[in-house]
């Protein structure tokens, strides 16, 4: 990234640079959408507008949003286990800054360039089940405790057809390098022709199907948003927390959006290569981060479309659905995959 | 698998719904006219009032306080008895517990209260709900005429005494 | 502090209930559903007693909305009481003043014109369209749709605005009176109606697609809440409930001696054999669009004349005691009016249907999860008011 301001910073500067740089890749898609998604889109999906008051047709209402959960009363429930209480919302919103460390934004443009990108972003993503199970545990409310036994339950039932899904592009790609993946998909030929690349959602539709069913679990979005169903649980382990804290879950929320987004489209889209452009060249530092927003923006679309639609599943034909149904299909992928591989 | 058209259905209804215009109506910039017998509050005509009580006692609330007097008038021929007429001194109608049911309306028989369809009058302090005389005959330039009836209606359009 | 023998039996029996909540309990989870709770609509408290997340025990407590309505109607008259019955069950309008006026009618010998009879009919099937409209969306929303219930609003406004136009108010139409109707209906609302009627087919349409049709919403609903036949019956669940159960009463068509117009209009009564929470929602869907059909054929065939029989200025109800009891959205509402001659009456029993279709919570609740709860709680659809009175 420094390259493209052609500088010499020593390494505590680059380290402030990269600090400053995850938080505006997180929160600026984050903001927008918040701002774009759940306010408008989901409004006209309703048949209304949306907010239309904070700035030209409502475009400032997230900014009015934080602001407004910025001047909230701490309230921490007399029960409550504090310490673990405050901790929670960190925990979450720290994996979530943690898997924008790998993705590549550019030629040059990417925090860590870990050989093992996939591995690790997978892994680190993870981490958050614990976030929510403290979240809800430290509350000492009962519907807290329930949401977050669900959504233990949940996020680890569907952790594995997002890896399974994942390993058919790292066997086609051949490595686990996300920057390495872009350059295949940018580079590669199908069947000699060579015009739009090769990206994976060609071939690997099964795997990019059963990865957007996963992190629509994932991230207990609609129709497998038990652990905070709202109309049973309030919030589910959210429901105690008011404020900062929870505009920091809020945040983490459409973050992992984000950064779920940002691996489907690396992975199956193409990242921020579009075909047609020069894949080396240094003005693709700028243009890349807007072609990967715009890949992001897509699959975000249809997250927020589902979840929109869908009633929701119940938990136990939940976890039907992940262990008889998406890990065989994903299993039976992989094998496909092997197998088609090794064909060509 | 026959499970996926019903989803994928439900998609298309929801994206169609997107493309169309929405259906909000932005109030205050934009205003929706109610309809011409939209309950909306009650109009005076003070000179028609006898101080009867009817409405007073008919409302379900008791939100009517009404006092008046007898004076005489004069007599409607020369040389006849002076009459005795009631004169209204006070007729307040609390908002704040008026129910809008309309039997004021349509218990008096003298044709002195009507409805007008208005209903920006929201105040502040509950106490300015109360609307006194003044007040109501000043929303008596908002009610609106009688609208004429279906065809096979027996009924008559009546006329408000403006 | 001194305290009452009284005093101290009623604290004792609230702390060893909740002494439920306080304990380590080591069999179970006692959870409190309400009184504030977006699955209940309403205030209405639910204890469920927990086994991880199936229930084992489970009872409603009602009463926490009661307004006293048949004390209050002791001491109003008949015109005033009209106005306050609108607010029972507050989305079914004008289907609460039908029973009470009809029942003050049978006491004072009178019938009100054809033309009354049909118009009053029209507005007791568009409480009808108003009330399980909304249910259809509200459904949707208690299982995770919202964006249904967002439909039905947009689309029970047209229903409302059709009410405005006549009676002058949107949810409380107060426009029933003995003998008739208060005013006839304004130039061009036959077809405003018409045109409203065909946009609420449209919108079934667009639930049976979006809702009904949607795999996951029959996953969670199919086989949820059985509520077999005999025992419908002998819980007294009424309306929708239990014709989704397979009872076949519909009391439109099984009392034709009321004085209303259903007798002139050719509609079929929908009844589902399985009696789960699927079922109650095919059968409200079916029964919308068979009111909207109801509703064109009665405005076809509208009658001309008067819309008031010859009724005394100052109305004194004579002696006696009379029920009337009507197939209201919910279910069956009845009205036992006694009366002594006064402008008032004596006293009213009103029978309402959310009550009885309540109180089969505890014997449907055995053995369903707590989300099932909220399912069969949405599918047997009852309004606070409607329970409470």
């Amino acid at each position: 990234m420094t390259a493209l301001f052609a500088l010499e910073l020593s390494y505590w500067q680059e380290t402030v640079l990269k600090v400053v740089g995850v938080l505006a890749a997180v929160l600026i898609p984050a903001g927008a959408f918040v701002q774009l998604f759940l306010f408008k889109m989901v409004s006209h999906l309703q048949s209304r507008l949306g907010p239309m008051e904070a700035g030209p047709h409502g475009s400032l209402q997230a900014i009015a949003e934080v602001g407004k959960f910025i001047q909230k009363e701490d309230i921490i429930p007399e029960r409550a286990d504090r310490f673990v209480f405050k901790l929670a919302p960190y925990v979450v919103v720290m994996t979530v800054l943690l898997v924008y460390l790998v993705i590549p934004f550019g030629p040059d443009m990417y925090f860590a360039n870990l050989d093992a990108g996939v591995f690790y972003a997978l892994a680190v993503s993870s981490v958050s089940v614990i976030g929510v199970l403290i979240a809800g545990w430290a509350s000492a409310n009962k519907y807290s405790l329930m949401g977050a036994i669900r959504a233990a339950g949940q996020l680890i039932a569907y952790e594995l057809p997002l890896v399974l899904a994942v390993v058919g592009v790292v066997i086609q790609a051949g490595t686990m390098n996300l920057q390495g993946i872009v350059a295949i998909q940018a580079q590669g030929e199908i069947f000699g022709w060579g015009a739009i690349g090769n990206p994976f959602i060609l071939t690997q539709f099964v795997g990019l199907f059963i990865f957007m069913v996963a992190i629509q679990a994932e991230l207990t979005q609609t129709p497998f948003d038990m652990p905070i169903a709202e109309s049973e649980l309030i919030t589910g382990y959210m429901t105690e927390y008011s404020g900062l804290r929870f505009l920091l879950f809020f945040i983490a929320e459409f973050a992992a959006v984000g950064a779920f987004g940002a691996l489907a489209a690396t992975l199956w889209l193409g990242g921020w290569y579009l075909p047609g452009l020069d894949f080396d060249a240094n003005y693709m530092n700028v243009v890349g981060p807007i072609i990967l927003f715009a890949k992001i923006m897509l699959v975000a679309f249809v997250v927020f479309w589902v979840r929109f639609t869908y009633p929701r599943l119940r938990e136990d034909q939940l976890q039907a659905f992940a262990w008889k149904f998406l890990i065989p299909l994903s299993l039976i992928n992989i094998v496909a995959t092997g197998v088609l591989k090794v064909v060509f | 698998m026959s499970a996926i058209p019903g989803l994928v259905k439900g998609l298309g209804v929801t994206l169609k719904t997107m493309l169309k215009p929405a259906v909000t109506v932005q109030y205050p910039h934009v205003k929706e006219a109610p309809a011409p017998r939209a309950r909306g509050v009650i109009a005076l005509k003070e000179e028609n009032c006898t101080v009867c009580m009817l409405c007073g006692r008919s409302c379900p609330d008791w939100c009517i306080y009404i006092e008046g007097h007898k004076t005489k008038a004069p007599p409607r021929r020369a040389g006849g008895k002076p009459r005795t007429v009631q004169l209204v001194d006070r007729f307040d109608i609390d908002y704040a517990l008026c129910m809008y049911c309309g039997i004021c309306v349509e218990v008096c028989p003298f044709d002195a209260l009507f409805w007008s369809p208005e209903f920006e009058y929201s105040e502040p302090k509950i106490a300015d709900l109360l609307h006194d005389k003044d007040k109501l005959g000043e929303w008596f330039e908002t009610v609106p005429d009688y609208v004429p009836y279906e065809a096979g209606s027996e009924a008559k359009v009546k006329k408000v005494p403006r | 502090m001194t305290v009452t023998e009284h005093e101290r039996a009623f604290i004792t029996s609230t702390l060893s209930e909740s002494r439920i909540n306080l304990e380590i309990e080591s069999d179970g989870m006692t959870l409190n559903l309400g009184p504030q709770h977006p699955a209940t609509h309403g205030t209405l408290r639910i204890i469920v007693k927990l086994d991880g997340e199936q229930i084992v025990a489970c009872e409603p407590t009602m009463g926490y909305m009661h307004r006293g309505y048949e004390k209050l109607c002791e001491f109003r008259t008949f015109p005033q009481v009209t106005t306050l019955v609108n607010r029972i069950d507050w989305l079914s309008h004008f289907a609460n003043e039908v029973p009470f006026i009809l029942a003050a009618e049978q006491l004072m010998g009178v019938e009100a014109p054809p033309r009354a009879q049909y118009i009053r009919t029209v507005f007791f099937e568009m409480a009808r369209l108003g009330n399980i409209t909304l249910f259809l969306g509200e459904m949707g929303l208690q299982l995770g749709a919202m964006t249904a219930l967002f439909y039905a609003f947009r689309d029970r406004e047209h229903v409302l605005n059709l009410l405005e136009a006549v009676t002058g108010g949107r949810f409380h139409p107060n426009f029933d009176r003995i003998g008739g109707l208060k005013d006839d209906l304004p130039k061009g609302w036959i077809d405003e109606t018409k045109a409203v009627m065909k946009k609420i087919r449209g919108f079934c349409d667009q639930m049976e697609t979006l809702v009904m049709g949607n795999e996951i919403f029959q996953t969670r609903t199919r086989g949820i809440g059985v509520i077999p036949k005999d025992v419908a019956l002998g819980y007294g669940l009424s309306g929708a409930n239990a014709r989704a159960s397979g009872v076949d009463l519909d009391l439109r068509r099984d009392n034709p001696d009321i004085a209303m117009a259903w007798k002139h209009a050719d509609f079929k009564v929908w009844t589902h054999p399985d009696g789960d929470s699927f079922a109650r929602y095919w059968v409200r869907l079916q029964e919308v669009r068979e009111s909207t059909h109801i509703i064109d054929q009665l405005l076809d065939g509208i009658p001309a004349g008067p819309i008031m029989a010859k009724v005394p200025r100052i109305i004194k109800v004579p002696a006696g005691e009379a029920y009337v009891q009507t197939e209201n959205p919910l279910g069956w509402m009845g009205y036992y009016v006694v009366s002594k001659g006064d402008l008032g009456p004596f006293r009213v029993k009103i029978r309402t249907a959310s009550f009885n279709n309540v109180s089969v919570l505890p014997w449907v609740a055995k053995g369903l999860y707590v989300p099932d709860i909220v399912t069969v709680l949405a599918s047997l659809y009852f309004i606070l008011g409607d329970i409470d009175r």
